[in-house]
């Protein structure tokens, strides 16, 4: 018996380091590419070169490419204001327009519910980019392209998002309905419900709701290099950022986008970071419900 | 067909109740048939009467002044281009077909729903006579107003959304699917040269098969877009769960580090990891060079220049974006199953792999179903990791279009649009995905039964 439990010991011992074997070997891969962002930012511009090398620590630390990014040669902070005036305006709009509709699908009832909801399930289907030359067009009409491009890509990222209400809508369901009934019998009307007991209970999926929001205009280079187009101070940084990488000179402009990536990174991660219980509940509650 | 005859039946009780709307009403409804909201207003209601009044005025304002003159063009898309005037030099202003389309379908819509409205309005008179010939008072403004946050609480909260949806929505799919009828490319550009209708002959150019069809090149890029969904969507659906069992495993220590460290990979922003990615593997990237210096390699690994390389690194790439995605969904669910399974399953004598086939699996595919099926579809709509990647290329000559081998049909669809500018067959391969997906939910919807079952699993 006592010979048995030791081999049994042994095979666990064994099967744990293997464990820790891989898990270190995916933290490993999944952090190099970012240890390296950070190693090349470091690279001194004047006297290594700023494009693509074939070594991967700097010969000599340097700030170079940090201080080129905050001089006045470069637009990058009024790229990166550009892109946190959106990212906050798509964040909250985006936010009111999903527990709108949320509320109510999920607990109002009338008659054109189901068609409304289908109605989104079909217009879901169709690829995004296939009505781009359209909104660009609208959006020119009424002077929101180029000069006006900061708040035309807020206006086409809130306008349309009460699409996207299937993970908070997923998660009022499971609010018991009994809330409610004794609140109507208290008198309340459905405003009120909304307003004083659904809206503090969503709580993690409202924070879940504009984290996501916030964090996707910091992602978005087509469309809003098609509305700024050929207009730099209306760029935000993932336009910036890939003309960078991708326009003929990107050989001396590498290290200054491995800066600039790192700086647009961090204030992200560490947000997220912070709200990481929220988003993970959100992710879990909108895979297993659909 | 019984839906259609349903259809057919209602509305003939619509068209028969506004008959006897009509012949029952007193002279207020039958004002209101050509000035909405008549009947309302005499009847001291005012808050509907004029609302009603507002749409009639705001429907005839726009159509008179603007709509009209495009719904009248909508059938020919123009006849009259732009041109300069060569011996005057003067500008001479035509039609624009993209104006007329657009404004067109516009007026049409417009039309509907002020037909839509007016209905409303017939029926609006009818209760209130009705309420009348009960002995009711009719409903005040206040009370019209209270009924908004209250009965009708949704009106308040659904406009906006669908205000928003319908103008930067729905107009633009609408419009587009009807530039996918129209010869809207790049030697027909409004307002110098307009375009017009030409049937089918889109859909036809994108599957045919001869020197100038897009056959071909649709079936080739249309086979890489499914095997892509599929592997994209079940490699890092088993890897993410394995990685989840690893690190749920009993006796692994740091459990909160592990996760963290790849959940992080999903904070920061895709543009700049995946950018970055795509250089590294370049053929002049750090792995090529380090390899190289190594001796591991005599000669670079062309992993975006060969189109088999191309796509099998980019599916490789995609793991590494999706597995965290997947490692944090099935963490959650992994602690849903009920412990006293595995331990009856342990008393029985069962391994570890029988337990995972046996238990885990089919747990995991029951919960999960509806999420693999939206994750499917997405991948099959996944632009940004091929676009960051490798930008759809290599190119090739065999295929049209300035399609390249790893293009999925989206990436082909952005190349048609900004490098092609050829947007009648754009509008025609986004057309394709709504079908693609159309299909492949329809076909999903009858296999999983956790999707039918809506409350099933709540």
């Amino acid at each position: 018996m006592a010979k048995k439990e030791k081999i049994h010991k042994q095979h666990r011992a064994l099967s744990n380091a293997i464990a820790y074997a891989v898990l270190i070997l995916i933290s490993i891969i999944w952090l190099i590419p970012f240890v390296c962002i950070v190693l090349q930012s470091f690279r001194s511009y004047i006297t290594e070169f700023g494009g693509m090398v074939g070594y991967l620590l700097p010969k000599e630390f340097s700030l170079d490419s940090y201080k080129w990014l905050f001089s006045d040669e470069s637009q990058f902070f009024r790229w990166y204001g550009n892109t946190l005036i959106i990212a906050a305006f798509i964040s909250i709009g985006q936010t009111c327009m999903v527990l709108m509709v949320s509320y109510s699908l999920s607990r109002l009832r009338f008659k054109l519910r189901a068609v409304w909801m289908r109605v989104c399930l079909i217009l879901g289907m169709f690829p995004g980019f296939l009505t781009m030359i359209c909104l660009y067009f609208l959006l020119k009409q009424v002077g929101l392209t180029q000069a006006g491009a900061i708040p035309g890509l807020v206006l086409i990222g809130v306008a349309s998002s009460g699409m996207g209400y299937y993970v908070c809508k997923g998660f009022m369901d499971t609010i018991p309905k009994t809330l409610d009934e004794a609140a109507r019998i208290d008198g309340a009307s459905r405003a009120r419900i909304f307003f004083t007991q659904i809206i503090p209970l969503s709580k993690p999926i409202i924070i879940y709701t504009a984290l996501t929001a916030f964090m996707a205009p910091w992602c978005d280079y087509i469309f809003a290099s098609y509305v700024a187009f050929g207009y730099s101070d209306s760029y935000n940084v993932a336009v910036a950022l890939y003309r960078w990488v991708k326009t003929n000179d990107y050989q001396g402009y590498f290290t200054r986008f491995c800066a600039g990536g790192v700086l647009i990174a961090v204030p992200i991660t560490i947000l997220f970071m912070c709200l990481q219980k929220y988003y993970v509940e959100g992710v879990t509650g909108g895979a297993v419900k659909g | 067909m019984k839906k259609v005859a349903g259809f057919f039946k209602w509305i003939g009780r619509d068209i028969k109740e506004i008959g006897v709307t009509f012949k029952e009403g007193d002279w207020k409804t039958k004002v209101s048939f050509l000035i909405m909201g008549f009947g309302p207003l005499m009847r001291k209601c005012f808050l509907r009467g004029i609302g009603l009044l507002a749409i009639e005025i705001l429907y005839i304002w726009y159509m008179v002044g603007f709509g009209a003159q495009y719904l009248a063009k909508l059938t020919t898309l123009g006849t009259e281009a732009t041109y300069m005037d060569l011996t005057t030099f003067v500008t001479v202003y035509g039609d624009n077909s993209f104006l007329i389309l657009l404004w067109g379908l516009l007026s049409v819509l417009f039309t509907l729903f002020f037909l839509l409205i007016w209905r409303v309005n017939v029926r609006e008179n009818r209760n209130e006579e009705l309420r009348a010939k009960e002995g009711k008072a009719v409903p005040t403004a206040r009370e019209d107003l209270h009924q908004m946050l209250d009965s009708k609480f949704h009106v308040t909260m659904l406009a906006l959304p669908t205000l928003g949806i319908f103008v930067f929505m729905i107009l633009p799919i609408l419009f587009m699917i009807c530039v996918a009828f129209t010869n809207y490319d790049y030697n027909h550009q409004p307002p110098g040269k307009l375009f017009t209708w030409v049937g089918f002959e889109n859909f036809r150019n994108l599957l045919s098969f001869g020197s100038d069809g897009f056959g071909s090149t649709f079936f080739r890029v249309l086979g890489w877009t499914l095997i892509w969904a599929f592997f994209a969507t079940f490699l890092n659906y088993f890897l993410g769960m394995g990685v989840a069992i690893l690190i749920n495993k009993k006796g692994i220590k740091f459990k909160k580090m592990w996760r963290t460290i790849l959940v992080m990979t999903i904070a920061i922003p895709q543009f700049v990891s995946l950018l970055y990615v795509s250089k590294l593997f370049a053929n002049d990237g750090l792995i090529n060079s380090y390899l190289m210096k190594w001796g591991v390699i005599s000669e670079y690994i062309p992993f975006w220049t060969n189109p088999t390389l191309a796509r099998i690194t980019i599916i490789i790439i995609n793991c590494w974006v999706g597995i965290p995605y997947l490692m944090l969904i099935s963490t959650g669910i992994l602690m849903n199953i009920p412990s006293d399974l595995y331990e009856s399953a342990k008393i029985d004598g069962a391994n570890g792999w029988q337990m995972f086939r046996k238990i885990t699996l089919p747990y995991m595919l029951f919960v999960t179903g509806p999420y693999l099926l939206t994750s499917f579809t997405g991948n099959i709509n996944n632009f940004n990791i091929i676009y960051l990647l490798s930008g759809g290329g290599p190119q090739s000559m065999n295929l049209a279009g300035s399609a390249g081998s790893t293009d999925l049909l989206v990436t082909w669809l952005y190349k048609m649009t900004v490098n092609e500018t050829n947007y009648a067959m754009a509008a025609v391969i986004g057309i394709m995905v709504f079908v693609v997906m159309a299909v492949t939910s329809l076909v999903a919807y009858g296999l999983l039964p956790s999707v039918r079952d809506e409350e099933g699993f709540q």
